[in-house]
């Protein structure tokens, strides 16, 4: 018999009940919940008379449609947002679920602030009615996305009904050259795969490349597992997630440290597990990426040019075109002349403390050129952390605007939106049409990529700049 | 959970890989507290102009799709957020059964929570649906789930694969919550194994 893999170890330890045909009640240990996918959850338990089952393991936090500016404690403008705000105010209440309203410093986006309090451990399975819940998995958990009706389903019963992924293992070999991120290691990721290529997987990443990068790293990379369409993502926990962990807030001490780190130390996929696909990168090939076209996959080096559609194969060459045609783009133009209008630097990818240091570098002493850009901190307590570091007032200098935390411009549920037509560079997830406002064009890349694209005013080899 | 057995319908192609969540119901509508009237807002950026007029060109603005309850779609369909919004959308337009080569597992599972039918079937045989579909109003496509079978307008049959459990929860209606509530006693003794195994959790 081989081995297992840590996705393997995890399952097998969150297994309350298996039917003969493999359908799995998985108990879960952490319910993150946020504003916009959870009031008819709440709802449907209030109509049938149920309860949070484990209110204790339940922490909710509104994220996605909170404004980043002004007196929003006391009066969000927007009315349905309010609504929405109010809802998940009232419900946290009524059912005593741990809880970040927008007047608490520790507010934020869900996946910055779960790993930030000690909620994210290893070796846990954590959901969230997002899909980049995958970023938890940076710890070694098991976490992913679930629907509304799954979220209704966890808080009445703690567990989810699943079926078993197949394993796959992604391994960045050798070392990163200067300028190259994680969000690089994972746009060159997709683009390899395919927004597909992870269906019915479970990603481990792995590999020198992978073990050298920070948690803030590793939560990049984990985060967009989504974006390459598998259920999870995941690394094996070492020394640095250990350090991460230990003395936050929810984090287990003393004798409970002793018994975590115990189990924690055995979470690892054995030398003999069994991979269903494997997929190996180069660190060393791995250049400053960004995306061209609408979709995730399409990435390439900055030093490429923007390709033609025919270039492409089956179902792809047209939406190649489409995307090309939304984008505004001329094949062969070259990827470092494309202006860029608006900046952001923000998201649950790219929102932490590293990211922000990691901008702040290229954009001391020196100015932006394009028309807008604004940094949003991952959390209250990040921007309080940048501000204390004197991030915040290179960002100003700048000509950054310094917004309050939330998913803001990621998603554009709140009032941060593109206007048709204008192009932004975003250290986001996601490029899909009408993603960041309608008729926006959004290109994905690092934050020091980003920073870079602010100070020139057009796609920029973040290389040319240090 | 409403339930499907057996659906004749109207099929409405759209030949696109890739469609995202967002396409499929843009964020601007997530704000809503209700599960119920989103299917004027379904594929809002395609359906109507920045005026919020049809787009005539788009299918299920066409007079021969206004009621199609099933759709038949490109590769990789789903793709992007977790937002349940998009089955809801979908439901509330009208359709019922979504065809195409793959989903995304988020938006595939939500599915079967709002009694909506996704069926996975090879590139080559989404493709003669995809044509069956462009037939228009007077090619009406049968689903059945018992059986496992979609029938063309020319009575072509075709066989799909579906998971008995999703497949039984399907065609009966059955509520998942109630169901694992039956689990009861076994998420009692699971947690309490867990209070000593793993009490920092």
């Amino acid at each position: 018999m081989s081995g297992k893999t840590l996705y393997d170890k995890i399952w097998d330890a969150h297994v309350v009940h298996e039917a003969e045909d493999g359908t799995t009640h998985l108990y879960i240990d952490r319910h993150l919940v946020h504003e916009v996918t959870s009031p008819q959850a709440f709802e449907g338990l209030r109509m049938a008379g149920r309860k949070v089952r484990a209110p204790e393991k339940t922490i909710a936090v509104p994220d996605h449609n909170v404004p980043t500016t002004g007196r929003r404690d006391k009066q969000i403008e927007n009315e349905e947002s309010r609504i929405q705000v109010e809802a998940l105010d009232k419900n946290a209440r009524d059912f005593g679920v741990h809880y970040y309203p927008v007047s608490d410093v520790r507010q934020g986006i869900v996946h910055i602030i779960g790993p930030e309090q000690g909620w994210t451990l290893p070796g846990m399975t954590i959901v969230c009615g997002d899909s980049h819940t995958a970023t938890h998995g940076a710890f070694g958990a098991l976490a992913h996305g679930i629907g509304t009706s799954e979220v209704e389903h966890v808080l009445a019963t703690q567990t989810l009904i699943q079926s078993k992924s197949k394993n796959m293992k992604v391994e960045v070999t050798g070392k990163l050259s200067p300028g190259v991120t994680a969000k690089d290691i994972v746009l060159s990721i997709i683009g390899k795969t395919g927004t597909a290529g992870g269906t019915g997987y479970v990603i481990e990443y792995c590999g020198e490349a992978i073990e050298a990068l920070s948690m803030e790293g590793r939560m990049t990379i984990c985060n967009m597992a989504i974006e390459g369409g598998a259920r999870a993502g995941l690394i094996a926990p070492d020394q640095t997630t250990f350090d991460y962990v230990q003395g936050r807030p929810h984090a287990p001490k003393g004798a409970q440290w002793e018994a975590a780190m115990a189990w924690w130390k055995t979470l690892y996929s054995d030398d003999d597990a069994h991979w269903d696909k494997v997929i190996t990168l180069r660190g060393e090939d791995i250049a400053p990426t960004v995306t061209w076209g609408t979709s995730p996959e399409d990435t390439l080096p900055i030093t490429a040019a923007v390709p033609a559609a025919d270039t492409f194969e089956g179902g792809k060459v047209g939406a190649a075109q489409r995307s090309l045609d939304y984008m505004g783009l001329k094949p062969g133009t070259p990827l470092s002349e494309i202006e860029i209008d608006t900046v952001f630097i923000g998201s649950c990818t790219n929102g932490r403390i590293e990211d922000l240091r990691a901008a702040a570098e290229i954009l001391k002493g020196r100015k932006i050129k394009v028309k807008r850009a604004m940094v949003v901190p991952g959390s209250g307590l990040v921007r309080a952390q940048a501000e204390e570091e004197g991030l915040a007032q290179i960002f100003q200098d700048a000509g950054f605007e310094w917004r309050l935390a939330g998913c803001s411009m990621c998603l554009a549920m709140n009032p941060d939106q593109l206007s048709p037509g204008e192009r932004c560079a975003a250290t986001s997830n996601r490029n899909f049409e009408g993603r960041q406002g309608r008729g926006g064009r959004t290109h994905l890349m690092s934050p020091a990529m980003a920073a870079a694209a602010a100070v020139t005013g057009r796609l920029t080899d973040v290389r040319e700049l240090t | 959970m409403d339930k499907f057995e057996k659906l004749t319908g109207i099929a409405a192609p759209l030949p696109l890989v890739n469609v995202d969540t967002d396409m499929i119901i843009p964020k601007q509508f997530l704000k809503t507290i209700k599960r119920s009237g989103l299917g004027v807002n379904l594929f809002d950026e395609m359906r109507y102009d920045d005026s919020g007029n049809e787009i005539p060109d788009f299918v299920l603005n066409k007079p021969q799709y206004r009621q199609a309850e099933i759709l038949v779609a490109g590769d990789n369909f789903g793709c992007g957020s977790s937002r349940e919004h998009a089955p809801w959308a979908i439901k509330d337009f009208g359709i019922r059964c979504v065809i195409a080569p793959s989903f995304a597992e988020i938006f595939y599972n939500n599915c079967f929570k709002n009694g909506i039918l996704p069926i996975r079937l090879p590139q080559e045989t989404v493709d003669l649906l995809m044509k069956d579909a462009e037939k228009g109003e007077n090619a009406r496509m049968t689903v059945d789930l018992e059986a496992q079978e979609v029938t063309t307008s020319d009575g072509e049959v075709v066989r799909f694969e579906i998971d008995p459990f999703r497949k039984h929860c399907l065609l009966e209606g059955l509520d998942d919550i109630a169901l694992t509530l039956e689990q009861a006693p076994a998420i009692d003794t699971f947690e309490s194994r867990m209070a000593q195994e793993r009490p920092w959790v």
